[in-house]
């Protein structure tokens, strides 16, 4: 392999991870600042998208469980949403991270009983296996199949975001939930609509990576942190905000593996740190 | 010289003998902790043993002459050093078996020494527990870190593979096994192209990593990985396309059973050294699949043969009439058997288990994901490493 080899090859593995950030922080961004609301059950979400999909697979392929288990977990969602969250939508935030805190413990013993202990994995779709060559460089067609639809959501949601009444809405409700509410926008539905996309969206993700990663109980546990970081770097409730903290987070810890793999853990939190220090609202806070 | 059993035939004549002298051995019955990850990643582990164990014990038909306690470790030191004070203080148990994190072995190892209650060893690899931290009354039955690892070496080197780039979860076992590859493998000729430790359990994406390693044109790659992380890391491996350009090779928890099958065909042509595969064709080996499939509806892992291993270990201790102490731990130090994994014994100047190391090939068969042997290595013995009894 040549040296513009090698960092192309790497230039893509950080791309694919930043995007796989996306789909998880890009939910849980938007419910964090529209909502104020603190999802710690995000992880655990994404990791019942893995777990449906793999058993949805096995009876109608990598695309039956790719369609549905987005769905599923927004199913549950709602289900969380009318059962706990509606009831902490005015909770101080300490209340909100315990019980979303305490979901994660609940969903990891679930996904142990229903789907037992030893971790799974899922087979990527025949379609997306194998290598393909880009730019000069072999790389592993599943990933680049991420790396488009990480792209294509991350569109959409632009488009919806900025281009239709519901993104206005969305905007108008995180900029100042009173002053939406006052101007006749159902805040709490276009709250409740939010959250199942964001919920949906988790599922997607946890769908997408299990081919990539192994399928465990504590997926999630392993993925909320950096998820968590991108939200706090990019700045609450935005979009691009979650964009730019998505291809930080997801570029330092893929380079810096590569360049200095004992300091990679670190950078990010160092990172976080400076962020916190000098735009404490974050990068690109939705809210100026 | 005291009585050895060894010159009985096979393990299960082994089980029949203990069996028969029960009534005499079963007047105080004996109290066994078992101190087993029942909950975090290793929960599937601490299950696989606990069957194993019960196998043995049913086969035996020795399951009323004893109480077991089963205690949690969580794969936390500071729970599993809790738990065995429990063990010891509060339920006074005469032998705990288990242990599957070296850290956990590691955080109880002093206690247990103290304590001088005799402990079975039925996973937990670390080389330091029959090395210098080795103890009398720690006896183990499943393996060494370094002795499945050292085998790969001479044997890679030896196979003709020149030069190789080595990766592994940045923890004890990581260290240790690649520790022990590196010296067999380079005092065999061979040379270490680059090395690379994966922060443990934090490390989901190895793409980064295997890009090095494919960068460094090495003819094949040596790794440590367990669990999840095997599972990750042998599907990214296949999907970059590196199998094809240099062989994967690993100590075999990397390709265990439990886990191969979500690894699907990505685990083919993986090339591993294990004390234990499933097919190995010896009638030891076909009884314990058998009885172990019949009562699980699974066949067993390298796990599931330790806590076999353990079971009889410790029914060997009690035909010999030991029940507690040191007694008893002399008494478990004393045994040898026909395992299923093969002829085993433990090495009186270290308590650690002699065995073979089987070298095989993971294969597509009839039924999923099988092995071929390649080659056994017999009878694999590790150093004192300044062990004194």
């Amino acid at each position: 392999m040549s040296d513009t080899g090698f960092w192309i090859v790497q230039t893509l593995n950080g791309v694919q991870l930043s995007l796989l950030y996306f789909l998880l922080s890009v939910g849980l961004t938007v419910i964090f600042g529209l909502m104020h609301f603190v999802n710690l059950a995000h992880g655990a979400l994404y990791a019942l998208g893995a777990y449906v999909s793999v058993t949805v697979s096995a009876v109608l392929g990598y695309w039956g469980g790719f369609l549905l288990a987005p769905v599923a977990v927004a199913v549950v969602g709602i289900g969380l949403y009318l059962l706990l969250i509606r009831r902490l939508r005015h909770a101080d935030h300490m209340n909100q991270v315990l019980v979303t805190f305490g979901l994660i413990f609940v969903f990891t013993d679930l996904f142990r009983i229903g789907w037992g202990d030893i971790d799974l994995g899922l087979e990527p779709p025949t379609l997306f296996s194998g290598q393909s060559t880009v730019f000069g460089v072999v790389y592993p067609t599943y990933r680049l199949f991420v790396i488009a639809l990480g792209l294509v959501i991350m569109a959409a949601l632009a488009l919806v975001l900025t281009r239709t009444q519901i993104g206005a809405m969305i905007r108008a409700g995180v900029d100042n939930e009173d002053m939406a509410a006052c101007l006749g926008i159902d805040v709490d539905r276009v709250f409740f609509g939010v959250f199942c996309m964001g919920c949906a969206l988790a599922g997607l993700a946890g769908v997408v990576a299990a081919p990539v990663f192994s399928v465990t109980p504590a997926m999630g546990d392993s993925v909320l942190i950096p998820a968590l970081i991108v939200v706090v770097i990019g700045g609450l409730g935005s979009l691009r905000g979650a964009v730019v903290g998505s291809f930080l987070v997801g570029f330092i810890q893929t380079f810096g593996a590569v360049i200095a793999p004992q300091l990679a853990a670190m950078i990010t939190y160092a990172l976080l740190a400076a962020v916190l220090i000098l735009r404490p609202a974050g990068l690109f806070p939705a809210r100026s | 010289m005291s009585f050895r059993p060894t010159t009985r035939a096979t393990a299960l004549c082994a089980a029949i003998t203990v069996g028969a002298l029960s009534p005499l051995a079963a007047q105080a019955k004996t109290s066994v902790g078992l101190l087993l990850p029942y909950s975090g990643v290793f929960a599937a582990l601490g299950n696989e043993i606990e069957a194993g164990f019960t196998v043995a014990m049913e086969a035996a038909g020795a399951t009323d002459q004893f109480d077991i306690i089963k205690e949690d470790t969580e794969v936390k030191p500071p729970v599993g050093l809790a738990k065995a004070r429990k063990l010891v203080l509060e339920d006074e148990v005469d032998v705990i078996v288990g242990v599957v994190s070296s850290g956990v072995l590691g955080a109880m190892r002093d206690f247990v020494h103290d304590a001088e209650v005799p402990l079975l060893v039925a996973n937990a690899g670390n080389d330091h527990a029959t090395g210098e931290q080795c103890s009398p009354y720690i006896t183990r039955v499943s393996f060494s870190n370094a002795q499945i690892n050292r085998p790969m070496g001479d044997w890679l080197a030896g196979s003709g593979v020149k030069t190789a780039y080595i990766m592994a979860a940045d923890y004890a076992a990581g260290h240790q096994t690649m520790a022990a590859f590196k010296e067999s493998f380079t005092a065999a000729g061979g040379e270490i192209v680059g090395e690379e430790y994966t922060p443990f359990r934090k490390t989901k994406d190895f793409g980064p990593y295997l890009t090095k390693a494919k960068a460094s044109g090495a003819e094949a790659v040596y790794v440590f990985y367990a669990g999840g992380e095997a599972i990750s890391f042998v599907k990214q491996y296949d999907s970059f396309g590196l199998k094809d350009q240099m062989g994967l090779y690993s100590g075999g928890f990397l390709t265990s059973p439990l886990y191969v099958n979500a690894e699907g065909p990505a685990a083919e042509g993986v090339i591993t050294a294990l004390h234990y595969m499933p097919t190995l064709d010896t009638p030891e080996n076909k009884a314990f699949v058998d009885a172990y499939t019949a009562k699980y509806g699974k066949g067993p892992s390298e796990f599931a043969v330790q806590g076999y291993d353990a079971a009889h270990a410790l029914l060997s201790s009690q035909a010999d009439g030991e029940t507690r102490g040191a007694e008893l731990s002399a008494a478990l130090s004393r045994y040898s058997a026909n395992s299923p994994r093969g002829p085993i014994s433990i090495d009186p100047a270290t308590n650690n288990i002699v065995q073979n190391i089987y070298i095989y090939e993971t294969v597509a068969g009839e039924n999923g994901l099988t092995q071929r042997l390649i080659d056994t290595v017999e009878n694999v013995q590790d150093a004192p490493n300044g062990c004194v009894l």
